[in-house]
């Protein structure tokens, strides 16, 4: 298991080194962020004196070996637009993505298991249909446009949920949360509910396929034939072997909400990672985008790993080859 | 089932699966509307009321009429009109055009691509397999929108931007896909007897393991084409994917997100719709065929 972990972290490290050198070169060939930041009556000698300061007059490679100086200590720059450090404007962020995330990913799951058992048990009953052509609609809906009608139902014509924003947040161990008061849970509700409804979909149609396999194994037959009810046999034979895919899936989407993020938090003016990624692209502020990347690249690996080693602990057939594969 | 008792052995396989694929009413449902929206995509010059792109034919005065209503010059604008006073139903199908244009192509680039990866890690093995897989691997581990925002960040604006960026976050899905088919098929006798005949590696590959790897990739690739539409519209929502002057579904929904607040729906709702019954198509034939081409399903 050390050994495992030991291997894993080494390739972890090799990953974040090529992502980094990929990055820095990638989002340094967008456009010069000068011209940008200096207004445009400045004259040369003002331009000069930013481009000196923020280091944009060093030689590329030089930038490189600067950015990566600072961040082994942990420094990754600072934003052009906001003056300061770009970790820790992330880092500030980060927990409104999370809250976000995990609100999605607990909706898409506490609904999808019990749709998807249903659609599993009765294939062919119109409930069946119904839930199955239900998840191909959400499947279907692109996330952006769900996200408009959304606002555009509840909040332009109903006026039930407020459009954007965080709403109040309460602080709890030095960070702030919304889904603690009234306000802001109605405005997580939405956003959240956006961000889940393909996870939803999807974990519905992993549940119904994995129940109708396992109907079919020796096991279920045996608990049938020894006189079990249907209901027991569902709810332990069945829910348990299924559950071990399901948490897989689960835990390896967590990285592609976090990413869907984007666009949800970009609609709703949700204040996190995804937004303030979107808005740093537009403005070329590169010191944002790099950490971003970083930050992200580093959550997915965690995830990866904590995955495949909870995996191989909960099957113990599983040994090295954990799974991966992961298409937001 | 059925179908599989009263089929004479002379049968075609494509008429069994014709025949097993319309036992599906949602499945016909969506081949039916595929078939028209790709009608209505193919035939927007000839058939939409004004040419969105032509600006000479733009009027300003006409500019965020509601659906229904009647222009200057007497057009009936039957979904309504956006800022620049154009019809939406031709803005709709302009742009379906180019959405199902840039999902199509960068999907069938895409295939070609991580078929031939996939192939060659399959057939050769050793450390050509492990540098490709490594490279797969590393790319899946990352959700595809954000590979695609970063890229196309870098690359800035156009169609074909578009389509290289999404080839590039999409091969590797394929890639891995045919290197496990193929590293199925490979153990067969017929290919084993091709090896023992010394024909050439390019021949083998093409010619006999290829053809037998297909099915499995057909299926992968056709969600994907939804996907990729789904992606574009995405990135151009964003402003990063197509330029203005060619505005596909996602553009025109972006448009309209600034006069959400103001109630004109229409702007944003009307193509919304188109690229999700698109979408929605794509996936019910998608479902379809897998059900069918999946055995494991079969009683």
């Amino acid at each position: 298991m050390l050994a495992e972990i030991l291997r894993r972290m080494t390739q972890a490290a090799l990953v974040m080194v090529t992502m980094s050198v990929v990055v820095f070169l990638g989002v340094y060939a967008i456009g010069n962020p000068i011209e940008l930041l200096v207004s445009p009556q400045a004259d040369e000698a003002e331009r000069l004196r930013a481009t000196v300061a923020l280091g944009l007059d060093q030689p590329l490679w030089a930038q490189y070996i600067t950015f990566l100086r600072g961040a082994l200590s942990g420094d990754l720059g600072r934003s052009f637009v906001f003056g300061i450090p770009a970790l820790e404007l992330i880092l500030t962020k980060l927990p409104a993505t999370i809250e976000l995330a995990v609100v999605a990913m607990l909706m898409a799951v506490s609904l999808s298991i019990p749709l998807g058992l249903l659609a599993g048990l009765k294939p062919d009953s119109w409930i069946g249909r119904c839930i199955m052509t239900g998840s191909i609609l959400g499947f279907s809906l692109p996330t952006f446009w769900v996200g408009l009608v959304l606002i555009m139902t509840f909040s332009v014509y109903l006026g039930w949920l407020p459009s954007g924003g965080r709403g109040e947040t309460v602080i709890v161990a030095g960070l702030p949360f919304s889904f603690l008061t009234w306000d802001g849970l109605q405005h997580l509700i939405m956003p959240a509910f956006n961000l889940a409804l393909f996870k939803l979909s999807l974990l519905t149609r992993l549940t119904r396929a994995q129940t109708r396999e396992a109907l079919l194994q020796d096991y279920v037959k045996f608990a049938r034939a020894k006189g079990l009810r249907m209901t027991r046999v569902v709810g332990v034979h069945v829910l348990k072997n299924i559950l071990i895919p399901i948490v897989t899936v689960v835990g390896l989407e967590f990285g592609g909400v976090i990413a869907f993020a984007i666009v949800t938090e970009s609609i709703f003016a949700w204040p996190g990672t995804g937004k303030l990624l979107i808005d740093s692209i537009n403005q070329l502020d590169r010191p944002v985008i790099v950490a971003y990347l970083l930050v992200i690249v580093t959550v997915f690996i965690s995830i990866n790993l904590v995955v495949d080693l909870l995996y191989s602990a909960l099957d113990p057939r599983v040994r090295s080859s954990g799974p991966n594969g992961n298409l937001g | 089932m059925g179908i599989w008792a009263d089929m004479s052995s002379s049968t075609a396989p494509w008429r069994v699966l014709i025949a097993e694929y319309a036992e599906s009413r949602g499945a016909l449902v969506g081949a039916a509307l595929l078939l028209l929206t790709l009608m209505l995509a193919v035939l927007a010059p000839w058939i939409a009321p004004q040419n969105p792109y032509d600006l000479s034919q733009l009027d300003i005065l006409n500019a965020k009429l509601s659906p229904g209503q009647v222009g200057v010059d007497g057009l009936v604008f039957l979904l309504g009109t956006d800022e620049q006073g154009r019809d939406l139903l031709s803005g709709i199908l302009y742009g379906l055009r180019t959405s199902l244009w840039v999902g199509t192509l960068s999907t069938v680039l895409a295939v070609l691509w991580g078929l031939l990866m996939g192939l060659t890690a399959a057939y050769f093995g050793g450390w050509v397999d492990t540098a490709i897989m490594r490279v797969v691997d590393f790319q899946l581990s990352f959700p595809a929108i954000l590979l695609a925002l970063i890229l196309l960040a870098i690359f800035g604006q156009g169609a074909d931007k578009v389509v290289i960026a999404l080839v590039a976050i999409q091969w590797a899905l394929y890639a891995r896909t045919v290197r496990a088919s193929a590293l199925v098929e490979r153990q067969k006798d017929y290919i084993q007897a091709a090896q023992v005949l010394n024909l050439p590696p390019a021949r083998i590959l093409f010619k006999h393991l290829l053809p037998n790897c297909l099915p499995p990739l057909l299926v992968v690739a056709t969600v994907q084409v939804a996907h990729a539409i789904s992606l574009e519209a995405t990135l151009s929502f964003f402003g990063l994917g197509l330029p203005i002057t060619q505005p596909s579904l996602g553009l025109l929904i972006s448009n309209g997100f600034n006069h959400l607040m103001s109630g004109r729906y229409w702007i944003s709702f009307y193509p919304g719709l188109a690229l999700l019954l698109t979408i929605m198509a794509i996936n019910l034939v998608a479902d379809r065929l897998r059900d069918i081409l999946n055995p494991r399903l079969r009683k």
